[in-house]
C-alpha cells in the first residue's frame, strides 16, 4: 500500500512537471520568440485557459503528499523553508502576470507583466530542478526527523549542503533547458508563420542544451549519490525506463528538427515523464535521503499515514483520479488546435 | 509566547484572512452566478445573461486572486507548522487532500470554459459549466470546513503509540457533527457578501446614471438574496453554531460573551468593554437572562463562566476575541435590516428612485467582508490555546528548526506582497466597473466586440 502511494504521488508530481512545464518553457522562450504585440498575445493565448489546471497537479500533488507521507510534508517543507516561500512568490507572480496582462492596454503594463511571467517561469524552472537535486543528494535530516538548510553554503554537495551547490545548480539549468525545449515544442503545435519559425528555431536550441546538460547531469548523479545506481543494479529491468527516457530526448531532438509537432511534444512529455520515473525508481523507498546516516532516511514505509488511511484514501482517489481525468481531458479538448486571434 | 511562534501565528492569521477576502465573493457570486445563468436559459432573459457575462468577470478576478493567495496556506502548514502537520497529517492529509483532487480541478477546468469558450459553447454549455462552477467551489469549502471542523472539535481519530493520529473512520470525519452548523452558517455569510457586492454595485451604476437597466438586474438578484441569507446568517445558522460552543467549547462561549463569572440567569452585552484586571466587563449594555435564554432555552440556567475553567486553558487574547465576537454579530444584525429594508422599498416599487437607500446599499459593502473576518477570528482566537481542541497546544505545532528570524523576514515579505495585490485587486475592479457590462446582450457577436472578448481573455 506504502508503495501504491509512493507511486501515485511521484505519478501527480510528474504529470504536474510535464503539463505545466509546457506552459513554464513557453514563458522561458517568450521573451526570445515575440516580436510584436499579436505574437505576445498568441503565445498568452495557448496557455490561458489551461495554465491554472496544470499547476493544479502540483497542488493536488502537494495535497496527496501530505496526505500519504506527512512526516515527509513537515520535514521537507520547514527544512527548504525560504526556497518554498520563494517558490511561493514566484507562483504569485507568475499567476498574476498571466491573470492581468491583457486587462489593461498600455506598453508600460503589458511589458512589466512580460517579464514578470517570463522572470518567474524561469526561475521556477531553476528552483523546481534544484528541488528535485536536492532530493536525489539528500538533506543532513536530525533524530527528530527534520532539518534546516541554508539557501547556500559553499557550492558542494558534502554532508551539509546548501539548497544551492554545483550539483543542484547544474540540475535547475538541466531542467530549464528541458521546459525550454518542452514549451517550444507546445507552443510550435499552437502557432503558424514567422512565430512559428522563431519558436521552432528556439526550440532546436533549447533542444541542444538540454541534451548536452541532461548528459552532465547523468554522469553527474552517480557521483553525488552512489546509492541510486545501487538500486537500479537490483532491478536490471528498471534501467529500461533512462534507457526510454534517452530514446525519447533522440526522438524530439529529431522530430524537432523534421518539424512534425505534435511528435515532437509528446516525445519530450515522455522524456520528462521517464526522467522522473526513473529518479523515482531510483530513490525508492526513500523519499528524503539523509546526507549523515542513511538511517535517518524518510522512506515510504517509515513516513507513510497508517494503512486505514492509506486504503480509505486510495478508494475515493480512484474515483476521483477518472473525474479530474476527465475534466482535464475536457479542458484540453476544448481549446485543441491552433490559436487564431480574431483580429485583421 | 516565543517570538517565532508568534510570527508563525501572525504569518497564518495574516495570510489566512487576506486569503479568504476572495473565496468568500467567489462562493457567494458561484451561487448566484448559477442562478442568474439559469434565468437566461428558462426564462430566455437577456439582462441575465448580459449579467452573468459580466460578473463572471468580477469572479474570475477574484478567483485568480483567491488562488494565488491560497496555495501558499497549504505550503504553510509543512514550512511553519511542520509538528502539526506530522501529529495531526494523519487526519487531515485525508480532507486537503480530498479537496485538491475532487473540488480544484473542477473549478480550474471549468471556469477556463466559461471565460475562453464565451464564443465556442452554446448557453446550455455555459449553464453546466457554471453549475460546475458552484459545486467546485462549494464543495472545496465544505473540505477545508471539514479540517476546520476537526481542529475545533477532533472526532473520528486514534493516537497511534508515538502519539500522532491518525483518522480511523473516514465517514465520521466528513460528518462530523461540528461541521453542519459551521458550514452552513460559512456558505451563507459567502451568500450575503456576494449579494450586498452585487447590489452595492447595481446602486453605484443607478446613482452614477449609467447601465441602469443592468443595474436593476443586480439590485433585485443582491436584494433577494441578500434579505434570505442575512436572516439565515442569524437564524437558524449563527444560532447553532453558538450553541455548540457553548457545549462542546464552553470556555470560548464564555470568553468571547465576556462572561468571567459563572452566572444562573446570565445576562447577554450587548457593548461594553472587557477588564482584565477587575475581571468584569466596563460600561456594558446588558440585556438580562438573555444568554441564558438563548443557550438553554430557560431564563435562569446556568452559564459556567472563565472562573470555572483554568486560567491556562482560556483563550490567549481575551479583549481581541471578546471584540472580534461582538464586531460579527453586531455587523449581522445590521446587515440584516439593510437588506430588510431595501426588500421591503423593492417590493414597494420604490427602491430605484430613494437615493439615500442606494447610497447606503453602496457603502455597506465592505461591512460583509469585515464581519465574516471577524467571525473567523472569534472562531479562531477562541480555538486557542489549542491549535486541534484540547488535543495540541498551538505552541507545540510549530517547525522546530524554523528560527524567529526567518519566520519575521517571510511575513514581512508577505504583507508587503499582498499591500501590492490588494493594490492590484482594487485596480482592476475599479477598471473592471468603468469598463462596465455591455449594454446589449447581442452585441458581442458583432465582429469588433468578438476580437476584444478573444483578446481581452487571454487571461
Amino acid at each position: 500500500m506504502e508503495t501504491i502511494w509512493y507511486a501515485i504521488v511521484t505519478l501527480m508530481l510528474a504529470i504536474f512537471v510535464a503539463l505545466d512545464g509546457f506552459d513554464f518553457g513557453v514563458g522561458i522562450v517568450y521573451p526570445f520568440v515575440t516580436r510584436s504585440e499579436t505574437d505576445r498575445r498568441m503565445a498568452l493565448m495557448s496557455i490561458g485557459p489551461v495554465w491554472n489546471g496544470n499547476e493544479v497537479w502540483l497542488i493536488a500533488g502537494g495535497g496527496l503528499l501530505f496526505f500519504a507521507f506527512p512526516k515527509v510534508y513537515a520535514a521537507g517543507f520547514s527544512g527548504f523553508y525560504l526556497a518554498l516561500i520563494l517558490v511561493l512568490w514566484l507562483l504569485i507572480f507568475r499567476g498574476l502576470a498571466l491573470e492581468l496582462r491583457s486587462h489593461l492596454d498600455h506598453p508600460i503594463w503589458t511589458r512589466w507583466w512580460d517579464g514578470a511571467f517570463s522572470g518567474a517561469s524561469f526561475l521556477l524552472a531553476v528552483v523546481f530542478g534544484a528541488a528535485l537535486g536536492n532530493l536525489i543528494r539528500g538533506v543532513p535530516l536530525n533524530h527528530d526527523g527534520y532539518f534546516f538548510v541554508a539557501l547556500w553554503t559553499d557550492f558542494q554537495p558534502g554532508p551539509e549542503p546548501g539548497i544551492l551547490d554545483w550539483f543542484t545548480v547544474l540540475m535547475g539549468l538541466t531542467s530549464a533547458s528541458i521546459l525550454a525545449l518542452h514549451g517550444a515544442n507546445y507552443l510550435a503545435m499552437k502557432t503558424e508563420g514567422d512565430l512559428y519559425r522563431r519558436v521552432d528555431l528556439a526550440g532546436r536550441f533549447a533542444g541542444w542544451s538540454a541534451a548536452g546538460l541532461t548528459i552532465l547531469a547523468l554522469l553527474a548523479v552517480p557521483v553525488v549519490q552512489p546509492s541510486l545506481r545501487l538500486n537500479f543494479a537490483g532491478h536490471p529491468l528498471e534501467y529500461l525506463l533512462p534507457l526510454t527516457g534517452s530514446l525519447m530526448l533522440g526522438a524530439t531532438l529529431y522530430f524537432r528538427s523534421r518539424q512534425r509537432d505534435m511528435a515532437a511534444f509528446l516525445a519530450s512529455s515522455l522524456f520528462i515523464l521517464t526522467m522522473l520515473a526513473s529518479v523515482a525508481c531510483g530513490m525508492y523507498p526513500h523519499l528524503l535521503m539523509s546526507s549523515t546516516n542513511p538511517a535517518l532516511s524518510l522512506t515510504a514505509f517509515n513516513a507513510a499515514t497508517d494503512s486505514y488511511g492509506l486504503a480509505a484514501g486510495l478508494a475515493w482517489f480512484v474515483v476521483g483520479f477518472f473525474l479530474l481525468l476527465a475534466y482535464q481531458i475536457c479542458a484540453h479538448r476544448a481549446f485543441r488546435g491552433k490559436v487564431r486571434l480574431d483580429a485583421n | 509566547m516565543t517570538s517565532a511562534l508568534l510570527y508563525d501565528r501572525l504569518q497564518f492569521a495574516f495570510t489566512a484572512t487576506f486569503h479568504y477576502l476572495f473565496p468568500q465573493l467567489t462562493m457567494g457570486l458561484a451561487l448566484l452566478l448559477l442562478y442568474l445563468r439559469s434565468r437566461a436559459l428558462a426564462a430566455g432573459d437577456e439582462a441575465a445573461h448580459e449579467a452573468a457575462r459580466f460578473w463572471t468577470k468580477i469572479f474570475a478576478l477574484s478567483f485568480a486572486f483567491g488562488v494565488v493567495t491560497g496555495i501558499p496556506l497549504e505550503f504553510q502548514f509543512g514550512t511553519n507548522w511542520a509538528k502539526f502537520s506530522d501529529f495531526a497529517g494523519g487526519v487531515i492529509g485525508q480532507t486537503l487532500a480530498m479537496e485538491g483532487t475532487f473540488a480544484f480541478f473542477m473549478e480550474s477546468s471549468f471556469l477556463g470554459m466559461l471565460l475562453f469558450g464565451d464564443q465556442r459553447f452554446s448557453r446550455k454549455i455555459q449553464w453546466f459549466a457554471s453549475l460546475m462552477l458552484f459545486l467546485g467551489s462549494w464543495l472545496s469549502g465544505f473540505f477545508i470546513l471539514a479540517t476546520n471542523a476537526w481542529m475545533q472539535h477532533p472526532v473520528a481519530y486514534r493516537v497511534s503509540p508515538d502519539g500522532r493520529l491518525f483518522v480511523d473512520s473516514l465517514w465520521a470525519l466528513l460528518t462530523n457533527p461540528w461541521l453542519f452548523w459551521q458550514y452552513a452558517h460559512n456558505m451563507t455569510a459567502a451568500v450575503v457578501t456576494g449579494s450586498f457586492v452585487m447590489a452595492a454595485l447595481g446602486s453605484f451604476y443607478l446613482l452614477s446614471g449609467r447601465h441602469t437597466a443592468q443595474a436593476k438586474t443586480y439590485l433585485r438578484t443582491g436584494i433577494v438574496a441578500g434579505a434570505l441569507s442575512t436572516a439565515l446568517m442569524i437564524f437558524p445558522t449563527g444560532h447553532g453554531n453558538a450553541r455548540q460552543v457553548f457545549e462542546h467549547q464552553p470556555v470560548k462561549g464564555a470568553a468571547f460573551e465576556g462572561l468571567f463569572k459563572t452566572e444562573h440567569g446570565a445576562g447577554l452585552y450587548l457593548v461594553g468593554q472587557p477588564n482584565l484586571e477587575t475581571m468584569t466587563v466596563d460600561n456594558p449594555i446588558e440585556i438580562p437572562r438573555a444568554l441564558s435564554f438563548l443557550v438553554y432555552d430557560e431564563l435562569y440556567a446556568q452559564v459556567k463562566g472563565l472562573d470555572a475553567f483554568p486560567p491556562e486553558d482560556w483563550p490567549d487574547n481575551l479583549p481581541l476575541l471578546y471584540y472580534s465576537y461582538h464586531v460579527m454579530a453586531g455587523l449581522g444584525t445590521i446587515l440584516s435590516a439593510v437588506m430588510g429594508l431595501a426588500l421591503l422599498w423593492l417590493w414597494r416599487g420604490r427602491l430605484f428612485t430613494t437615493q439615500w437607500l442606494l447610497w447606503l446599499l453602496m457603502l455597506s459593502a465592505p461591512f460583509p467582508y469585515i464581519a465574516t473576518t471577524a467571525g473567523w477570528m472569534t472562531a479562531e482566537l477562541g480555538r486557542q490555546p489549542w491549535l486541534v481542541y484540547g488535543l495540541l497546544r498551538t505552541s507545540e505545532g510549530t517547525s522546530p528548526l524554523v528560527h524567529s528570524g526567518n519566520a519575521l523576514f517571510t511575513l514581512l515579505g508577505f504583507l508587503g506582497l499582498y499591500l501590492f495585490l490588494g493594490i492590484l485587486f482594487l485596480f482592476m475592479i475599479a477598471e473592471t466597473i468603468r469598463h462596465g457590462p455591455e449594454e446589449n446582450g447581442h452585441q458581442h457577436d458583432a465582429e469588433p466586440a468578438r476580437e476584444q472578448a478573444w483578446a481581452g481573455r487571454n487571461a
